[in-house]
C-alpha cells in the first residue's frame, strides 16, 4: 500500500524585507514580498527522501493561509511533491497557533495520512509547537525536531539534538514528525520540475469543507489577544573605531569602562 | 492569593537557571506551586523553596526518560486539574513549548509562547514578545481558558524569597498516548566547563571570518578570559567548525546577554534574531559595511586574528 505522506508548509513574509504588523495587530501579509518557509523546505526535502526510499509514496504538501499561498505550493510541488491542498477562507484571517492547527488537523484528516511532516518552525511566528499540537489533535505519536529522520516497516526512526542530550527516537506510524535545518539541504527545483508543477493538482478546501464553525477560527475566534506592538527603538549608534595596532586595546579600554573587566 | 503553576527544568534534581526566573514572574501574578517530574524531582525542592515555590509537587516513573513529551503533559495535566492554578508558567525550551502547547490544546486554554516578560494585568498576565527577529515588542494576553505561557531565560532577575516549598507527591495516571515515541538511546552532551550559552551573562561568538575550526581557539581564549560562553554563527556550524548546540539565532539558540561580542559575523536577520535583544554589543569585522556595525556599542573595524588576541591578552593583563 501507498505511504500518504502530508507535509505542512507555511507562506511567510520574506525575512530580508520589511516585515511589520497590520493596523489590526496581525502579520501584514500583503506588504512584504511571501515566499515558502525556508524552514518548510527542509520538510519538503525529508519527504521526497522518505518517498524515494518507500516502494510506493505520494506526497501531498498542505498550506492554510491566504490566496498567495499556492506560490509556496508550487514551489514545494516544483521540488517534488505530487499534489496540494489550499486551505483558504477569508474568516482564516487572524487565527492564532491554536486556530492554525485545528484547521491544519481537520485537513490532514480529510486528505488522508501515514506521516505528516512540519518544519520545525515557521519563520514569522516562530513557535515551533504546531507540530506536537498536530500529535496531540490527530491522537499520533509526535517524532519532533529531527535532525535525522529514515521510515522502514511503518516505524519511523530519527535524532533529536536537546539541550542536554541527544535521543534516538521511534513511533509507528501514522505519525507527525517535524525536522530541523541540520536535516540536510533542501534541493533547487530544476527546470522540468517547475514545468511539471504547473501541471500539478492544486485543491481549494475552505472551512465548510472542513466542518469548522467561523467562530472557531479568526481573529474573533483566536485564544489570544495582541494589545500592542511596538517598533523596537533603533539602536543608539555606537562607536566605532578603526583597528591602527590598537583596536584590541581601545576595545579592552571599553568593555573595562563598562565594567566587563 | 491564586495560585501558579511552575513547570520545573532540572537535570537529575539541579534546577537549571530559566526556572528560577520563572518563579521570580510567577510571583508578580500569584503564588509559585512547582511541578518537578523524573529522577531526582524532589530534590528541587530546596532551591525551588529559597526562590518562592510555596509547594513543590513531585513524581518520578520511567515514563519521563523512556518516551517523548507526552508523559510530562499527562504530568502537568494531572498537577494543573489538583491546583486549578490562576496560570501555568514554562520554560521555554524546545521541549517545553511543545509540552505547554499540547497541555493548552487538551485544558482548552491559549497558548503564549517565548515570553520576555510577564505582568499582572486586570485581565489577566500580560506577556511581553519579541518579533521579527527582535525589530518589534508586542504585548498579548490569553482571551480564552487559564493563561499557559512560555518564557525565555534571561527574562527576569533571579530573586531569593524564600517560601515553605513543601513536597507533596503528585498522582499521575499516564494516557494510553503516552507511550506513543520511544526513546531507544541517549547520549548526554559533553560540558565544556564554559557557562550554558542561554544563561551566560557574557556571550563571545565567531563567524565565517573565522575561518577554520582550529582558530575557534582564539574565540574560546576571549571567551575564558571573561568567562563567558561561546556562540557560533550558522556559517561557522555548517562549515564544521563548531557544534550546532553553540548556534546563535532563529535557528539556533537565541540569547539574550549583558555582553554580547561579535567576530567575522556580517549580522544576517537570522543571525541577530537570536542576539538582538543583547545589553551591550560589540563586532569586530573587517569589513566596515557589515550590518552588524548598525547594532554595537563599540565596533572594531579591523582583522579578528589580530584584534581578538590583542584583547583576550589586555583582559588578561587587567585582570592581573
Ligand atoms: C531559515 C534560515 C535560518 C537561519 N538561521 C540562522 C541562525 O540561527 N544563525 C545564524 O547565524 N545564521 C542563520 N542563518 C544564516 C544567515 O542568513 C547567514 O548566512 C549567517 O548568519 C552568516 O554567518 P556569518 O556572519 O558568520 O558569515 P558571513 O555573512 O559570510 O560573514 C562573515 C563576516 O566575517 C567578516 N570577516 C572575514 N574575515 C575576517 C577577519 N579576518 N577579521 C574580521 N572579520 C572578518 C566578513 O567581513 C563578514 O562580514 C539562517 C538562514 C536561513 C535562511
Ligand atoms: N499556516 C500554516 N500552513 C501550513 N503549515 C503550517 C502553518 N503554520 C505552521 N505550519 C507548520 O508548522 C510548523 C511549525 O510552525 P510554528 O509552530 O508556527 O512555528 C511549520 O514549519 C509548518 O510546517
Amino acid at each position: 500500500m501507498s505511504l500518504r505522506i502530508v507535509v505542512t508548509v507555511k507562506y511567510v513574509p520574506d525575512a530580508t524585507g520589511d516585515r511589520h504588523f497590520a493596523d489590526d495587530l496581525t502579520v501584514d501579509r500583503d506588504d512584504v514580498d511571501g515566499l515558502l518557509s525556508e524552514l518548510d523546505e527542509y520538510a519538503v526535502e525529508q519527504a521526497l527522501q522518505i518517498a524515494d526510499e518507500a516502494d510506493d509514496a505520494e506526497i501531498t504538501v498542505l498550506t492554510v493561509g491566504p490566496e498567495d499561498a499556492k506560490d509556496a505550493l508550487r514551489k514545494a510541488l516544483s521540488m517534488g511533491a505530487d499534489k496540494a491542498i489550499h486551505v483558504e477562507d477569508d474568516d482564516l484571517h487572524g487565527t492564532d497557533i491554536i486556530g492554525t492547527s485545528l484547521v491544519l488537523a481537520k485537513a490532514i484528516e480529510k486528505a488522508g495520512y501515514d506521516l505528516v511532516i512540519s518544519g520545525m518552525a515557521s519563520t514569522d511566528g516562530t513557535a515551533g509547537v504546531v507540530p506536537a499540537l498536530l500529535a496531540e489533535r490527530l491522537g499520533v505519536p509526535q517524532v519532533t525536531l529531527l535532525s535525522e529522520v529514515s521510515v522502514e516497516d511503518g516505524v519511523v526512526k530519527g535524532r533529536r539534538d536537546g539541550d542536554t542530550a541527544s535521543e534516538q527516537l521511534e513511533a509507528s506510524l501514522p505519525a507527525v514528525v517535524s525536522v530541523t535545518d541540520q536535516s540536510g539541504e533542501a534541493r533547487y527545483p530544476s527546470f522540468k520540475g517547475i514545468m511539471a508543477a504547473k501541471k500539478k493538482p492544486v485543491q481549494s478546501w475552505d472551512l465548510e469543507d472542513l466542518e469548522i464553525e467561523t467562530d472557531e477560527v479568526g481573529l474573533e475566534g483566536s485564544w489570544t489577544k495582541v494589545d500592542s506592538a511596538t517598533e523596537r527603538p533603533a539602536r543608539t549608534a555606537g562607536t566605532i573605531v578603526k583597528d591602527e595596532g590598537e583596536g584590541g586595546k581601545q576595545l579592552a579600554e571599553f568593555l573595562a569602562g563598562q565594567k566587563f573587566i | 492569593m491564586a495560585e501558579v503553576l511552575v513547570y520545573v527544568d532540572h537535570v537529575d534534581g539541579a534546577v537549571r537557571k530559566p526556572t528560577l526566573e520563572l518563579l521570580t514572574l510567577a510571583r508578580r501574578i500569584g503564588e509559585p506551586v512547582a511541578v518537578a517530574l523524573g529522577p531526582g524531582a524532589a530534590d528541587t525542592a530546596a532551591a525551588l523553596a529559597e526562590h518562592g515555590a510555596v509547594k513543590v509537587l513531585t513524581h518520578d516513573a520511567a515514563e519521563y526518560a523512556d518516551y517523548l513529551v507526552v508523559p510530562k503533559v499527562d504530568a502537568l495535566q494531572a498537577a494543573y486539574e489538583a491546583v486549578s492554578p490562576a496560570a501555568v508558567l514554562v520554560p521555554s525550551s524546545a521541549e517545553g513549548k511543545e509540552i505547554a502547547a499540547r497541555l493548552a490544546v487538551r485544558i482548552g486554554s491559549g497558548i503564549i509562547t517565548d515570553a520576555v516578560d510577564l505582568e499582572a494585568g486586570d485581565e489577566g498576565p500580560v506577556a511581553t514578545q519579541s518579533a521579527f527577529a527582535a525589530s518589534f515588542t508586542t504585548k498579548s494576553r490569553i482571551s480564552k481558558g487559564t493563561p499557559v505561557i512560555t518564557v525565555k531565560p534571561n527574562s527576569a532577575a533571579v530573586e531569593a524569597a524564600p517560601a515553605a516549598g513543601a513536597v507533596e507527591a503528585l498522582a499521575v495516571s499516564f494516557s494510553d498516548k503516552a507511550t506513543g515515541t520511544k526513546v531507544t538511546g541517549r547520549t548526554p552532551r559533553e560540558s565544556t566547563g564554559r557557562p550554558e550559552l542561554t544563561e551566560a551573562a557574557i556571550v563571545v561568538s565567531g563567524g565565517r571570518g573565522v575561518n577554520g575550526a582550529e582558530n575557534f581557539s582564539i574565540i574560546e581564549a576571549l571567551a575564558d578570559s571573561l568567562g563567558a560562553a561561546v556562540g557560533a554563527s550558522r556559517a561557522a556550524v555548517d562549515a564544521g567548525w563548531y557544534p550546532h548546540t553553540n548556534q546563535v539565532g532563529q535557528t539556533g539558540k537565541s540569547v539574550s546577554p549583558q555582553l554580547y561580542i561579535a567576530s567575522g559575523i556580517s549580522g544576517a536577520i537570522q543571525h541577530r534574531a537570536g542576539m538582538q535583544t543583547s545589553k551591550t554589543i560589540v563586532a569586530v569585522n573587517k569589513d566596515a559595511e557589515a550590518p552588524i556595525f548598525d547594532l554595537v556599542d563599540y565596533g572594531v573595524v579591523g582583522d579578528l586574528f589580530e584584534v581578538v588576541p590583542q584583547l583576550t591578552e589586555e583582559i588578561n593583563t587587567r585582570k592581573g
